[in-house]
């Protein structure tokens, strides 16, 4: 019950914040359930990660993931509720404030300034998981061969997570 | 920008001439979404809602989603809960969030439920770690992608901010919300500075 209530309140406060969206939240949620929880050790959070990936659906199912690990089937409905309920009903209720204010160059500004600051919680969030999947140099030539792939071509990136489990799979990572 | 901005809740039609969509249709409609949207939902939400089933124009796509941006929160849910409430309510709301969960809330658990069973497999361990390697690749790919644009622009206050949150966050492991309470005012009056 006590991790049930930790879960809402951790996640409806992730979710409130989350204006990058959820991948930038991965330093912050990993810091709570790792760091201050130690609901799970790094590694399982970053299978966790790596499972919501594959599947198909929002970046979000990290969160149903890691309340799914910490309390079953209720810790993955409260996670992903608490996560997605807050901001959904700002996002019924803001609707008239946006009209008002889209357009204005302030809104602009805000959004530029935000952006800034989410691109380094993006990059925090890679070097993070990169750590965390850092098992062999095999490992660290794969994570740096998927970026070039991305950066390089346009690839999805399903392929490159299907050639990352195969080349695991043979016992190369 | 839309010359008439429609209203969020209500029942309003498509502009774009189709009929209606019902409750089920907003549940379908965003059900295809989270089933097909591997490796990032909005590009499948763009397809379906505009093109597909032509519940939105373009430029009302995008309008939208500028909205989903500046609210809190995954942004694909904030999409289903305003396109739903645009065509038929709360309900509508609570259609296209469901619809867009159900499906992937399930297969993501079932997966994982799978992985326990094979926990002690080698194959399993070494895929993961496989796949963990690759996935974490994603990720870099993603924060190079969106910071490129500012290296180009010449925007070198603003990556005083993105290096700043990267180092506090990701390296001193710093918690997000102080972090963001002292970096994000000033970043946003620098670049109220600059315009």
């Amino acid at each position: 019950m006590n991790d049930l209530i930790d879960l809402a309140a951790l996640f409806a406060k992730i979710g409130l914040v989350a204006v990058g969206g959820v991948i930038a939240l991965i330093p912050e949620i990993q810091r709570e359930v790792v760091e201050v929880h130690h609901w799970m050790d790094l590694r399982s959070f970053s299978t966790l990660f790596t499972l919501a990936q594959a599947a198909p659906g929002p970046n979000l199912l990290l969160v149903t993931l890691v309340g799914w690990y910490v309390a079953g089937l209720p810790g993955a409905l409260v996670a992903t509720g608490a996560l997605v309920i807050p901001p959904a009903i700002l996002a019924y209720s803001l609707g008239n404030l946006w009209h008002k204010l889209k357009g204005s160059p302030w809104l602009a500004t805000v959004q530029a300034g935000l952006n800034a600051v989410t691109v380094g919680l993006i990059a925090s969030a890679g070097i993070l998981l990169v750590r965390a999947s850092y098992v062999s140099i095999v490992a660290g030539m794969l994570a740096a061969g998927s970026v070039l792939i991305l950066m390089r071509t346009k690839t999805h990136p399903l392929w490159l997570l299907g050639a990352g489990a195969l080349l695991g799979a043979l016992g190369l990572v | 920008m839309l010359k008439t901005p429609p209203e969020l809740t209500g029942r309003q039609p498509p502009t774009t001439g189709t009929p209606m969509p019902a409750l089920r249709d907003i549940f379908l409609g965003f059900f295809s979404i989270g089933i097909n949207g591997f490796g990032g939902v909005m590009p499948f939400a763009r397809r379906m809602l505009v093109e597909q089933r032509h519940w939105l124009s373009e430029e009302e796509f995008i309008d939208a989603l500028s909205m989903c941006q500046f609210v809190p929160g995954p942004n694909i849910v904030n999409m289903a809960v305003i396109i739903g409430a645009r065509f038929q309510g709360k309900l509508g709301s609570l259609a296209g969030v469901l619809g867009l969960m159900i499906a992937p809330m399930i297969i993501v658990i079932a997966a994982y439920t799978l992985l326990v069973q094979v926990a002690d497999n080698p194959i399993a361990i070494g895929a993961i770690r496989g796949m963990s390697a690759a996935a974490s690749g994603l990720v870099v790919a993603l924060a190079l992608k969106v910071g490129m644009p500012m290296l180009r622009r010449k925007y070198v206050s603003s990556l005083i901010f993105t290096v700043a949150a990267a180092v506090a966050v990701g390296i001193f492991r710093l918690p997000l919300l102080p972090t963001l309470a002292v970096l994000v005012p000033i970043s946003i009056v620098t670049q109220w500075r600059r315009a």
